[in-house]
């Protein structure tokens, strides 16, 4: 029996003036995949990032998630669909507590707005009690409970990648988008995330798409890999089609002479 | 989120309506406390200086939630408090001739009223009414906001700000004749507010009571939503626009509804600026200097701190008064304590921090 794709990607492209940084992008994500995401600096991952989450408007092509179409709306709008990102370059609410950051992500789903927090109504109060508990259970799982009240810029820096991770899973998301999240951690902190990721989407089941620089790290837990170079697609299959693919390794070290 | 998991934090009414309206009260009763106690111990000129204050602190909270809440640079908000100030009082001044049998034995509306005495509720009508235009106002100068950022809405905002006084310099002069009031339509009348010459007359219904209440209100509004799921979404919008959107915030509403609720609180300070005894309502005076006086309170409060805002709005009102000694160097001391100030505490007196917050370390980790 055939099932249609959690995430179906088809066509995707983006032009910047003359630059076609991504061209004919596709990929179909079912319920509970994860998969890689990789290619050498500047192949356009991070762009098919954007264009998935709304910041760039695609040129052409179509983003489904779960039958709904997702092109042309705000980020605002997709993540309200269910679809939630990291950030490479990280962009917490440097000056907001680690639990405001998780409680801002948790907005999404908070029914009562200003006249509920300005009376406080029974409503509002109960959500805001509910909010705050699923906030601190979260960053339980991430190991950050007891720097809830820490602000977020002051976390080492692995702290602030997880708290990122944290913070796009308290949007709920059916597919979450990790960018790079292993950049900048030693090896130590590597192996712990690669098991946070495995964790996350068995305990959450969360779909989820990863751009990793970290070779090891994507062999590891990824069960199949996309791979870009100068915005198309070169190969797509299981870590071990990819470490032998020829295009690929030409793309990393060149061709051979 | 699950509803049953929900219910079982619900308070019941019961509980939640105390705590809810606990504040707004406590609020009233201080301000009670000020207006009969207070007021009579103090004298005039300190009763005076005390409306001042609390008209201040009502600036400088409402901007800080445009400002410092969500970030936005708005230099116009003097314009909110004139647009609530004239509205506020053509519906007091010519109200008197139209519904109330408010005129004195002159012919011209009763200049003051008793503490909450006749007049006192058209005056709080009067006050809702400048609030809710000076809100329609937010609301349009919000709708730019949603394109420019930083300097480039600043100057919109200033650019509102003149557009308005312009229009009320061209304003014709104020009606006095009982029958050419009764006359004249409603368009009519909000177009005769005197012009550059200032709207006098308008009757001084403004009490350390009625300003402080409204203080009370702004305080626990201000307060309320910024330790609020609401309120954390405006302060995302601040720290980092692009994540936020990525995390489901709509930052545009945001935006525009903060200049709303900041617009509105700041047409009820202009209302009681209007109907303070001894002030003219001149477009000279809520001009774009005005609205850098609030600024100033909230740079120096600490962008998005409440209790900053409010300390801020106390100092600045009173030390120019505490400076009369300096007699001619009195605005250079000022400007010179403002420049020390800033110095000591670029982040301002409580940076984003509330003052009960204050023993929070900010310190980065190694």
């Amino acid at each position: 029996m055939s099932v249609s794709p959690l995430l179906d990607v088809r066509d995707l492209s983006i032009a910047f003036g003359g630059l076609k940084a991504v061209s004919d992008f596709a990929l179909q994500l079912n319920p509970g995949d994860l998969q890689g995401l990789i290619g050498p600096n500047g192949a356009g991952k991070t762009t098919v990032f954007n264009l998935l989450t709304g910041v760039y408007t695609p040129t052409s092509g179509e983003v489904v998630l779960a039958g709904r179409r997702l092109n042309g709306l705000k980020p605002n709008r997709i993540a309200a669909a269910g679809l939630a990102r990291t950030f490479q370059n990280i962009r917490l609410f440097a000056n907001l507590t680690v639990l405001d950051n998780v409680r801002v992500a948790c907005h999404l789903r908070a029914r009562t707005g200003l006249f509920g927090a300005v009376f406080q109504t029974p409503g509002h109060v109960a959500e805001e009690r509910a909010l705050r508990a699923q906030a601190l259970e979260l960053l339980e799982v991430f190991g950050l409970a007891d720097r809830a009240g820490a602000d977020a810029g002051s976390l080492p820096y692995g702290d602030q990648r997880r708290l990122e991770i944290a913070r796009a899973l308290a949007t709920e998301p059916k597919v979450l988008l990790l960018d790079e999240p292993a950049a900048g951690m030693n090896p130590q902190e590597k192996v712990e995330l690669s098991d946070l990721i495995t964790l996350v989407r068995a305990r959450f089941g969360v779909t989820v798409l990863l751009i990793e620089h970290d070779m090891g790290l994507v062999m590891k837990i990824c069960e199949r890999i996309t791979v870009l170079d100068h915005g198309v697609i070169i190969a797509n299959g299981t870590p071990a089609e990819i470490q032998s693919h020829p295009a690929v390794i030409e793309a990393y070290l060149g061709a051979a002479p | 989120m699950q509803p049953e998991r929900l219910a079982a934090l619900r308070p019941s009414w019961a509980q939640a309506l105390p705590r809810g309206v606990a504040p707004f009260a406590a609020g009233l009763a201080l301000a009670f406390v000020l207006q009969l106690v207070v007021v009579p111990l103090v004298g005039d000129f300190w009763a005076r200086l005390l409306m001042d204050i609390g008209i201040n602190i009502t600036l400088a909270v409402s901007l800080n939630m445009v400002n410092g809440y969500t970030g936005q640079f708005s230099i116009g908000h003097a314009a909110f408090m004139a647009v609530g100030g004239y509205v506020a009082g053509a519906v007091t001044y010519y109200g008197s001739y139209l519904w109330l049998d408010a005129l004195g034995p002159t012919g011209r509306p009763v200049v003051s009223g008793a503490f909450l005495g006749e007049g006192d509720l058209t005056f709080v009508v009067a006050a809702l009414v400048g609030g809710l235009a000076a809100a329609a106002a937010g609301f349009v100068v919000g709708l730019p906001s949603l394109r420019l950022r930083g300097d480039y809405l600043a100057i919109v905002t200033l650019g509102f700000g003149e557009i308005f006084r312009v229009l009320v310099q061209r304003t014709d002069d104020v009606k006095f004749v009982a029958a050419e009031v009764e006359a004249a339509g409603p368009l009519d009348l909000l177009s005769s507010v005197g012009g550059a010459l200032g709207f006098g007359g308008i009757p001084t219904y403004t009490t350390v009571f009625w300003v402080w209440s409204v203080v009370a209100v702004v305080l626990v509004v201000a307060t309320r939503l910024k330790f609020s799921s609401e309120g954390r979404a405006f302060l995302s919008v601040r720290e980092n626009e692009v994540a936020a959107e990525a995390m489901g915030v709509d930052t545009t509403r945001y935006k525009v509804k903060a200049f709303v609720l900041a617009a509105f609180f700041a047409g009820l300070a202009g209302a009681l600026f209007a109907h303070e005894s001894g002030t003219t309502l001149n477009p000279r005076e809520l001009g774009f200097q005005k609205s850098f006086d609030v600024v100033i309170m909230v740079v120096l409060g600490g962008m998005g701190s409440i209790s900053g805002a409010v300390l801020a709005a106390i100092l600045l009102t009173l030390l120019p008064e505490l400076l009369r000694s300096f007699a001619d160097w009195r605005m250079v001391a000022y400007a010179a304590l403002l420049i020390g100030m800033m110095l000591a505490r670029p982040q301002g007196l409580f940076g984003l921090r509330e003052v009960w917050e204050l023993g929070r370390s900010r310190r980065r980790a190694p």
